[in-house]
């Protein structure tokens, strides 16, 4: 890659912060590809897969010692709908995608975890066999997000072992095959909360309950159903979990309700807290590349701010479903495949600013008119239940964009078809995402 | 040479395996000594050495004349040269004593006279405007400072270990899971019950931290009792590493040193403690109450660290006493000295306090002569001023697991992951080994490699699932 100069474009804490240099830094010679991925999951191997179209050498470095990200852990079907046109396990989608990466001679590289960038704008990388400096002319960031754990949330109490999220609960269930425990409560009433039931009850752990803060959960009412159905979990709605109780291993929670102002406990030996996500933005900080929010700012071809870097996948909208992900990294291979053949780069473009209650939206940046984003649409999450009212798109007093909403559910996703954005003033402001509730 | 002779009991049994208790019996593995380290807990350093802000004190607000100045003075150079030595992690960016109102401001002039009266050198007052240059994002309203050069920051854990290590490599035994029930003077040597069968020894030191008054009373004093103060402390993730350059720390009060903001050794943020009195000395929770008053000092004194994402909370207890200073007491006819009341320094002063112990000893009758040889420690890098691991590339072409990262966020590696649980204190439950480590404690609090470290733990036969201790290894056995 050219050297890419660092502009002072992070926004997160309104000011340019750059990470001291790490001592002893010890590298070989430069191994040069056309592009890096970093990260193994499905936008990054899908965006491999795609970019070996173009007959561009790729190479991934995947931090696991497997490929698949994190499909790999979780055992329920609903793989692959968008992306690969039928549907799968998350285990079977993992393997199918490292599969096709072979296939098309992608050079992968696991256990091997990008540390950092070289001074020149290059990726270092270390593995078993060592600390290698990577020299591509582009690189695709595909890390991918987490969930936020508890200490995060500042839940206060003791810290007993049994406090887990999702992400830990899956590999220690499925892929380590280790114990769990007997009684759960679980922390979020989302997608991935139920997944983590999934996850519980087929492991014989009972589940005393599922906690939200919202006042009503927020997955599929067909999925809500049954799991009430076939496992008769309570649900108890706008509830804080505000203590962790127990001192080798956890005894019970406290949880209060935001209602009554009600205080209880209920006893338990696991707690597992789900969803609010986190994308794993630490590499593109340290560039840094300009943040939109908790994601790196990207246009509608998946750019971020620095020139020949690329983000896609859960990076930049944490948390979608993989399939959404592993479409986003087909679209930032195409991107990077014209960025390989011309070398062009646009302007900054203008910003897309969402305002409270709309917690983010992707793409964070518009700089053209023509280029479609992934599923020609603009992606979205809102903080709480919202309507019924209107969400607009709104530039420089004009209303580009308005849509009546009957209501919209927090942690799910939400979209506006981009062609909204077509009118959009490119030399214009930013454009303002903002909610109006009907009066 | 190893006195055997007559007696099968040890010359000193040392209670409490705290940083303070390590610290003496590394001291004592100097000497043809036969000591044992009695502790009650299944590791070293799990009381409040574990749990505190991990700054390396100058002792510059220290009362004058105290014994507590006069130690932490003593430890000073002591400390730093054992941490070089050894490759505990210390770094010294210096302090900045924030003074935020009229008040506060005056009192500086007197806080400079007390470090000087401390033999704390490099202590200037700085001006409002080089406040804000060296400490840009510090918040707004700060009226003028003190700085002092030789305030420091150190790893909390790697210290005891580093001492008990040593301890354990010339010749102390280390009794873990082993509390003192009781102490019969039976006419020549003391025999100390504890749940892992009995233990003869000549002298005893008290080091028992939190429970130094209930050991104090058992030998029939009552000198002091133990108030703990709970410390909640808030540690940011490394990505606000950045934010801040030096320990920001407040104009210390009588009752406790304040809140400060601090930069930690593995390259977080800390911001913290409280200073609550409690009654229980387990009382080792965070409370809803005690994180919301530290996030809105946080943010007073640094903004845009509440931006960021909190890697951890954690809570500690200080063994204050009634008293403000030490109560290190030597009882030369019962052969015992007390070490107690070590409320917030021991850390920085345990190097200090050690030497003065063994002092004590000498001075009391304890015959003392060097032993012929002695062997030096050298602990694994876990900081970020040191080479880590992961970007060590000889290290990696020696043992590739060290090229392995297992816990992605602290980039704790396979290889020192499997160095610690074969190494001669080996950790036996996971909090351990995160200690010893560090895995597992970054910022996604093992979403991604909880199951990895605790499958690690299973291949290797240690068998330490959360909550459920490994059989006792022989380093363990009384005797």
């Amino acid at each position: 890659m050219e050297p890419v100069p660092r502009r002072p474009s992070w926004t997160w804490s309104g000011d340019l912060v750059t990470m001291r240099p790490a001592p002893g830094l010890a590298v070989g010679p430069d191994r040069p590809v056309d592009v890096l991925i970093v990260g193994g999951g499905p936008a990054g191997l899908a965006a491999a897969v795609e970019l070996r179209r173009h007959l561009a050498t790729v190479a991934v470095v995947e931090r696991e010692r497997s490929l698949g990200g994190i499909p790999r852990h979780t055992r329920h079907s609903g793989y692959g709908l968008r992306d690969l046109h039928r549907v799968m396990s998350g285990p079977e989608y993992a393997e199918r995608y490292a599969t096709l990466a072979e296939r098309a001679s992608v050079q992968l590289h696991v256990s091997t975890t990008a540390t950092d960038w070289s001074p020149d704008g290059g990726i270092v990388t270390t593995s078993p066999s060592g600390i290698v400096r990577w020299a591509p002319r582009a690189v695709l960031l595909a890390t991918g997000c987490r969930e936020r754990p508890r200490a995060a949330r500042l839940v206060p109490g003791d810290r007993p072992s049994g406090v887990l999220t999702t992400g830990s609960l899956q590999q220690f269930a499925d892929l380590f095959h280790l114990p769990v425990g007997a009684r759960a409560v679980v922390v979020g009433a989302e997608h991935v909360s139920f997944s983590a039931i999934h996850t519980l009850t087929a492991h014989g752990v009972a589940v005393a309950a599922v906690v939200t803060d919202q006042p009503r959960t927020q997955t599929y009412a067909v999925l809500r159903t049954l799991t009430a159905a076939r496992h008769r979990v309570p649900v108890y709605t706008s509830t804080d979990v505000v203590a962790v109780h127990g001192t080798e291993r956890v005894s019970a929670v406290e949880l209060a309700d935001r209602r009554s102002g009600a205080h209880w406990s209920i006893a338990c030996d696991t707690v597992v807290f789900t969803g609010g996500w986190v994308p794993d933005y630490e590499l593109a900080r340290r560039r840094p590349v300009a943040m939109a929010g908790p994601h790196p700012s990207v246009d509608q071809w998946l750019r971020t701010s620095s020139p020949g870097v690329f983000a896609a996948g859960n990076l930049v909208h944490a948390a979608e479903t993989a399939d959404v992900a592993a479409l986003g990294g087909r679209q930032a291979a195409r991107s990077i495949a014209r960025y390989l053949a011309d070398g062009s780069w646009p302007g900054p473009g203008i910003d897309i600013v969402p305002s409270d209650p709309i917690l983010w939206a992707q793409p964070s940046r518009l700089t053209s008119n023509s280029e479609r984003p992934t599923r020609g649409r603009l992606l979205m999450r809102v903080g709480r239940f919202l309507g019924p009212g209107t969400l607009e798109l709104m530039q420089a007093g004009h209303v580009l964009h308005a849509a009546y909403h009957w209501r919209l559910v927090p942690n799910r996703s939400i979209s506006v078809a981009s062609a909204s954005l077509a009118a959009a003033d490119l030399g214009g402001g930013p454009v303002a995402l903002v909610w109006h509730a009907r009066r | 040479m190893r006195p055997t002779a007559a007696r099968s009991g040890y010359d000193v049994a040392v209670i409490g395996a705290g940083v303070v208790g390590v610290a003496i019996a590394r001291e004592l593995s100097c000497y043809e000594l036969r000591t044992i380290v009695l502790e009650a807990c299944s590791d070293v350093g799990t009381g409040t050495t574990k749990a505190n802000t991990a700054i390396r004190h100058t002792g510059f607000d220290a009362k004058p004349g105290s014994l507590e100045a006069a130690l932490l003075r003593r430890a000073y150079p002591l400390l730093t040269d054992y941490a070089a030595r050894t490759g505990i992690p210390l770094e010294t960016p210096g302090a900045l004593l924030v003074a935020w109102n009229a008040e506060q401001l005056a009192r500086l002039d007197a806080l400079a006279t007390q470090a000087t009266e401390n033999g704390v050198g490099d202590v200037h007052p700085v001006a409002v405007d080089e406040l804000y240059a060296r400490e840009p994002r510090l918040g707004p309203g700060a009226l003028g400072g003190l700085a002092i050069a030789g305030e420091g920051i150190m790893c909390p854990f790697t210290t005891p270990l580093a001492f008990a290590t040593e301890a354990l490599t010339n010749g102390v035994r280390i009794a873990l899971d082993a509390p003192v029930r009781s102490i019969q003077d039976s006419g020549g040597d003391y025999a100390i019950s504890t749940p892992r069968g009995p233990v003869q020894a000549r002298w005893v030191v008290n080091a028992a931290g939190l429970y130094s008054d209930f050991i104090d009373r058992l030998m029939g004093h009552d000198r002091f009792t133990v108030r703990p103060r709970r410390g909640q402390l808030i540690v940011f993730d490394k990505l606000a590493r950045p934010l801040v350059s030096s320990i920001l720390l407040p104009v210390p009060t009588a009752v406790s040193k304040g809140v400060l903001v601090a930069p930690t050794v593995f390259g977080n943020v800390l911001l913290g403690p409280t200073a609550e009195e409690v009654d229980d000395r387990s009382a080792t929770e965070t409370t809803a109450d005690g994180l919301a008053d530290l996030m809105a000092k946080g943010r007073s004194i640094l903004p845009a660290l509440l931006d960021e994402e909190v890697t951890a909370t954690y809570a500690g207890l200080r063994a204050a006493t009634e008293h403000a200073d030490y109560q290190i007491h030597c009882d030369t006819a019962q052969r015992y000295v007390c070490v107690g009341g070590i409320r917030s320094t021991g850390l920085s002063a345990s190097m200090g306090i050690a030497a003065y112990v063994v002092e004590l000893l000498a001075d009391a009758g304890l015959r003392l002569r060097r032993a012929a040889s002695h062997h030096g420690v050298h602990m694994p890098p876990v900081g970020e001023s040191q080479l880590r691991r992961f970007r060590d590339t000889q290290a990696i072409a020696t043992n590739p697991a060290y090229g392995e990262i297992v816990c992605h966020c602290e980039r704790v590696t396979r290889g020192e992951l499997v160095g610690a649980l074969e190494a001669p204190l080996a950790p036996r439950t996971i909090d351990g080994l995160r200690r010893r480590t560090r895995a597992g404690l970054g910022r996604c609090q093992g979403f991604y490699c909880s199951a990895a470290i605790m499958s690690l733990l299973d291949e290797r036969g240690a068998r330490a699932v959360d909550g459920t201790r490994a059989a006792p290894t022989e380093l363990d056995v009384v005797r």
